[in-house]
């Protein structure tokens, strides 16, 4: 399968807080149907693009759009288009499943038949029943976590934005995570991840790397691997990283 | 519109949920209004009087005595040096020393008048204040009965002349303090929830992050500003009727006016209040920093709202700071509409100004509300 049809564009996006440069003029386009993964270290500069590109943060200079939108003057339809997992987990503790869908399907306009429809769907899906009426801060992360990107996809986003969705989950609940995403592709939804696991980022269609603000590379893993001549997307990692250590103690 | 409602219907959940929210709402107004009610008195009672009677007449006699008849006095001593009844002053043995000089009788009897001296303890200027008006009372009565007793003696030679003044209190005719306080207290109770429920509403999103995830849907500024403000503005309402229940059945203060011009006055004012607090939100990181800012204008306002200390006697710069005061024209129409029975058009003034203010406010609020992370 090849994707060729750009729905993020970015051209150099900048985003500087005082003197401060925490994305450099990064360029990079995301094609519709892909999973994409936004890899870098931690203080890369990944969530500040990421927070960029979904509208909650505009950037010092560069231009992008996304679904089509101009992220400086339609940051509104922008939000219509994209769901978001963030890396904290974002729905009310105090409410019930039923409860948070309700309210976000609501604010995003959905129907009360549709609301019912689509949480009917979802926790047949995740196997809820039973938890159903009962506040989520009962759920173990893994479950909460599986909850949250269903809420974010309610609205049948075009392009779904994650930002670690699966840190501190343990591995099996991971995998199954990784089934969702995959299903969501499937359906055409374009996937957005960044993520510190390695063997995640072999999941993905392509990876970029992001190392101190800017774009160090960007291919399919197994391209990647390649061109670096290693085994493993962790030592792709590594490597790059490394590069960048050395490069600030020179 | 259905935006709105999913909001208000989210907030009440989360509200009703929240097992200490209700007694907060409705607990403790009662109890503050209960124990303040009864606390923030300006009666002095008990007042320790020193008597230093140098004349030792009937008539010096007779005022004593007066004095010792009142509820407000109690003798706690007597001597003949005015230096004894200072010293005793200074040892906080004793609020009012009341000097009769010698020839008090016989100059009241001759001349017609004589002269007394009351000294006062003014470390508190309040009570002074009251305990020399309560005082004067005393020795105006005094005064009157001896006018009238010599006019029965005159009156075989001549006319006398007997001018009385009678004062008439209006509107809280015993001058019961509950019945000015009480309204003002309730108004205070209100004010203080609103502020508090919306200076920490949206601030605790951001804290535990969901803030974010609204920011991300294309909820529009104003429905959430709407769907933040809405429910607050319904319990404070439900608070007030509280209120003014209790105020009627505990305190039998009843609204002399129309019920609802006071609660047409209360939803004007609490939109803003709550669009101060909502404010106070937007431009906070944590509830602590909400908190002291909520705590900081909340001071202001209660201080400056002429209900402890009359705004007439501040200082005219201090006097300008209480026009923005919105609290202090709560006060004013409570007061104006429980007590005076005013209606509507006596109240256009205040509440015209409290509309441009709530327009403001909010508009500020919706302003200040960034849809960014």
């Amino acid at each position: 399968m090849t994707y060729s049809d750009p729905i993020i564009s970015v051209d150099k996006l900048t985003k500087k807080f005082g003197s401060f440069t925490a994305v450099n003029a990064i360029s990079f386009q995301v094609m519709k149907g892909e999973i994409f993964g936004f890899l870098g270290a931690n203080g890369a500069g990944k969530t500040t693009a990421m927070k960029i590109l979904i509208g909650i943060s505009r950037p010092t200079s560069g231009t992008a759009t996304v679904a089509g939108y101009d992220i400086y003057k339609q940051t509104e339809q922008i939000k219509k288009s994209i769901g978001y997992m963030s890396q904290r987990f974002s729905l009310y503790n105090d409410l019930t499943i039923k409860e948070n869908i309700e309210f976000f399907g609501g604010i995003y306009g959905l129907t009360s038949r549709q609301i019912r429809e689509k949480s009917d769907a979802l926790v047949e899906k995740l196997g809820l029943q039973d938890k159903f009426n009962r506040p989520i801060s009962d759920l173990p992360l893994g479950w909460k976590q599986k909850l949250a990107f269903s809420v974010a996809l309610l609205h049948d986003p075009k392009i779904i934005f994650l930002d670690e969705p699966t840190g501190g989950v343990d591995p099996v609940t991971r995998r199954m995570f990784w089934n969702m995403i995959y299903e969501a592709a499937y359906r055409g939804v374009t996937i957005f991840v960044t993520t510190h696991y390695m063997d995640e980022a072999e999941y993905c269609n392509r990876v970029s790397m992001m190392v101190d603000g800017k774009i160090e590379a960007l291919d399919s893993p197994a391209r990647l691997k390649e061109k670096f001549g290693v085994n493993s997307m962790n030592d792709v990692f590594v490597r790059l990283a490394r590069n960048q250590d050395k490069a600030k103690v020179q | 519109m259905k935006t709105i409602f999913h909001l208000l219907k989210k907030e009440f959940r989360q509200i009703f949920r929240n097992r200490a929210m209700l007694p907060i709402l409705f607990v403790m107004p009662a109890v503050q209004l209960l124990v303040l009610s009864f606390a923030a008195t300006f009666e002095v009672k008990n007042i320790s009087l020193h008597i230093v009677d140098n004349d030792q007449s009937s008539l010096s006699r007779d005022l004593t005595q007066k004095f010792l008849v009142s509820d407000h006095f109690k003798l706690t001593g007597i001597s003949f040096s005015s230096d004894e009844a200072l010293d005793d002053m200074q040892r906080h043995n004793t609020d009012v020393i009341l000097h009769i000089p010698e020839h008090f009788e016989r100059d009241l009897v001759r001349n017609q008048k004589a002269k007394l001296m009351l000294s006062i303890n003014a470390i508190d200027g309040a009570a002074a204040a009251v305990e020399n008006a309560y005082a004067t009372t005393i020795i105006h009565d005094f005064n009157e009965n001896i006018r009238i007793r010599m006019a029965d003696q005159i009156s075989l030679t001549g006319q006398p002349k007997v001018l009385s003044v009678t004062q008439s209190f209006w509107f809280n005719p015993e001058l019961d303090y509950k019945t000015f306080m009480v309204p003002g207290i309730l108004v205070l109770l209100v004010t203080m929830i609103a502020i508090f429920l919306a200076g920490m509403n949206i601030v605790r999103e951001k804290e535990i992050g969901t803030l974010e995830q609204i920011n991300v849907t294309p909820i529009k500024k104003h429905q959430f500003i709407i769907g933040k403000l809405l429910p607050f503005w319904i319990l404070a309402l439900v608070e007030l009727g509280v209120g003014l229940i209790m105020c009627r059945v505990i305190f039998g203060i009843g609204v002399a006016g129309s019920i609802w011009v006071v609660f047409l006055f209360a939803a004007v004012y609490l939109l803003v209040v709550l669009g101060i607090g909502l404010f106070i939100s937007n431009f906070t990181h944590t509830q602590q920093q909400a908190m002291f800012l909520s705590w900081f204008f909340m001071v202001i306002f209660i201080l400056m709202s002429g209900l402890f200390t009359p705004i007439d006697s501040m200082p005219h710069w201090a006097q300008v700071i209480t026009e923005f005061n919105p609290v202090r024209y709560f006060v004013e129409v409570m007061r104006m509409v429980m007590l005076k029975g005013a209606q509507l058009p006596d109240i256009l003034p205040q509440l015209s100004k409290l509309l441009v203010y709530a327009l403001v406010m909010n508009g500020l609020a919706v302003a200040g509300y960034r849809k960014v992370a």
